[in-house]
């Protein structure tokens, strides 16, 4: 059972300002004036949706962007996920994806992961990961995997 | 605070409460907790009657047989049905909603018929009448909800025309609370001879049925969200209507003779009960039954109302906090739907939790009328015997935290 005395602090790093930060002000969220790929994923069970579209050139990402509704950690992956992705492959991404999953998993920050590090505050709460994994299944389809 | 009654102190006979004094259980609507007497009913089952019922021409094969059809008496009884054998268990709600729209419905809806729903079915109270609809070739129509949540009767009377076979709608809305005119809705259906099926599953925990004056044809039940375990439930038929009905699964017991070509039926409620029974549920869900009755279910309402009514008062005030349903407590059952302002309701409701306040974020259940309300989601809070005016007070205390943090900076 939760407690209050350490849920504060689990939610103070789940709801972190520079989350929030990206909620209220999302980046490149919008439509992408030219794209190679484009993939949508929705969670049935929220209602949450999310819809990535990337422009790749030469296997490397030149710009992604996003369209969606959902909770504030969808949203706030979705916007970090933007900003990390351009000049990177789809097999760094794919990489990263995998890093992503295990600090999740884990509980470890990974600072490979940029900014996008700061969603570790999402991992004690397992209801909550596959909000901040629906921007990635979007984000690996739309580059060309298919899905995790 | 208005609500302080003898069911204050309730918390103790519930085994998982007690041991969480900082627990704020607010998911009834959900499942509910349960009670030590129906723990120890399950438990005493075990220990003093255990044997496959119907099975044995033993003592004890005897004694489970007794128990699984004494726990059917009781129930029945305080469900207000006389005849108890038109009880049928089954799994919960869902499993008896299908047993209606595949046992009556493949017996009676045919292409060219209508079915009707309202807006505000759960689920398991739309899903198997569409079906049954699309593999018929029946029209599957949808009554309408008015700007209050209730069902629109001036949409229904228009929509139960003459080639209409059912009326399929919930006694409670558990999105919404919306306690629906079970009598006005009968009325209109047995109008033009169309059957009137209820679904039970927010009713019969909180409000008295009374099965044989409600008019209803049917009549389905959750065991597990009125006090009872999980995995027991049922459906209560009218006899004429029963006697009309296909067999819902096959196998053991349900049958009398079994040729090498064909298979008669054994008489109701065997006949739709096949396969050894869920009699551990039965006994449990009597037992939960024995302990509403102590309480009395005119009390729990008055409680429930009570709870809902200060619930709505105290949320009202909080800027930027909306409230779906009905807007008087007299018109709802215990619950509460909300959205908190731009905080999407899965935030809500995870902030909630690190206070120890379990709620609800989520479509319900109910998705034709989430999209009806333009909501993906909302927050529910819905009340029970065990809850308080403390559990609604922290409730709010923590919906004011989740908004400034979620504010602080903005």
């Amino acid at each position: 059972m939760s407690t209050t005395a350490d849920g504060g602090a689990r939610i103070a790093a789940l709801y972190q300002e520079r989350i929030l930060e990206h909620y209220r002000h999302p980046r490149h969220k919008g439509a992408l004036a030219r794209a190679t790929g484009t993939r949508g994923e929705k969670n049935p069970l929220c209602g949450d949706a999310v819809a990535v579209a990337v422009y790749v050139v030469d296997g490397i990402v030149q710009e992604a962007a996003w369209t969606g509704t959902g909770c504030s950690i969808m949203q706030a992956t979705a916007s970090m996920l933007m900003e990390f992705v351009p000049g990177q492959s789809r097999e760094a991404i794919e990489g990263f994806g995998r890093r992503f999953d295990a600090m999740l998993a884990s509980g470890a920050p990974d600072d490979a992961l940029g900014e996008l590090a700061a969603l570790v505050g999402v991992a004690p709460f397992a209801a909550r990961h596959k909000c901040a994994r629906l921007p990635w299944k979007a984000l690996l389809g739309a580059v060309g995997d298919g899905g995790r | 605070m208005t609500t302080r009654t003898a069911f204050s102190d309730l918390r103790a006979d519930f085994p998982l409460l007690a041991a969480n004094p900082g627990l704020v259980y607010l998911d009834s609507a959900a499942t509910s907790q349960k009670p030590r007497a129906v723990l120890d009913a399950v438990r005493d089952y075990y220990e003093t009657a255990n044997a496959n019922p119907h099975r044995g021409a033993y003592k004890l094969s005897g004694t489970a047989t007794d128990a699984y059809h004494g726990a059917r008496r009781e129930i029945a009884r305080f469900l207000g049905a006389a005849d108890a054998d038109t009880l049928l268990f089954t799994r919960g709600t869902t499993e008896a909603v299908n047993l209606l729209a595949t046992g009556w419905g493949q017996a009676h809806v045919h292409r060219g018929d209508r079915i009707v729903v309202t807006r505000m079915e759960h689920h398991a109270n739309f899903v198997p009448w569409q079906q049954l609809a699309r593999a018929v070739g029946a029209e599957f129509r949808i009554c309408e909800l008015t700007k209050d949540g209730l069902v629109d009767l001036d949409q229904l009377r228009a929509l139960v025309t003459a080639n209409t076979k059912v009326v399929a709608f919930g006694h409670v809305s558990n999105a919404l609370g919306t306690i629906n005119d079970v009598r006005e809705i009968v009325a209109i259906a047995h109008g033009i001879g169309a059957v009137a099926f209820c679904d039970g599953a927010q009713g019969a925990p909180h409000l008295r049925v009374g099965f044989d004056d409600l008019g209803v044809d049917a009549y389905a039940f959750s065991g597990h969200k009125m006090l009872g375990p999980m995995g027991i439930g049922g459906v209560i038929v009218k006899r004429r209507v029963l006697e009309t009905m296909h067999p819902y699964q096959f196998g053991g017991d349900m049958i009398e003779f079994v040729f090498d070509g064909d298979t008669t039926w054994n008489v109701p409620p065997h006949k739709f009960e096949a396969g050894t029974p869920n009699v551990e549920g039965a006994v449990g869900l009597a037992a939960a039954v024995r302990y509403l009755e102590a309480l009395g279910m005119d009390a729990v309402r008055a409680h429930e109302m009570a709870l809902t009514r200060y619930a709505m008062e105290r949320l009202a005030v909080i800027e930027g906090l909306h409230l779906f349903g009905p807007a008087s407590a007299e018109a709802r059952s215990g619950v509460v739907s909300f959205t908190l302002g731009d905080i999407h309701p899965h935030d809500v409701s995870t902030m909630l939790d690190v206070d120890g306040v379990c709620v609800r974020a989520g479509h319900h259940c109910a998705q034709p009328l989430m999209r009806a309300l333009h909501q993906s989601a909302t927050v529910r809070a819905s009340f029970y015997v065990y809850n308080t005016a403390d559990d609604v007070d922290a409730l709010v205390a923590s919906l004011v935290k989740a908004k400034a943090r979620f504010h602080a900076h903005a």
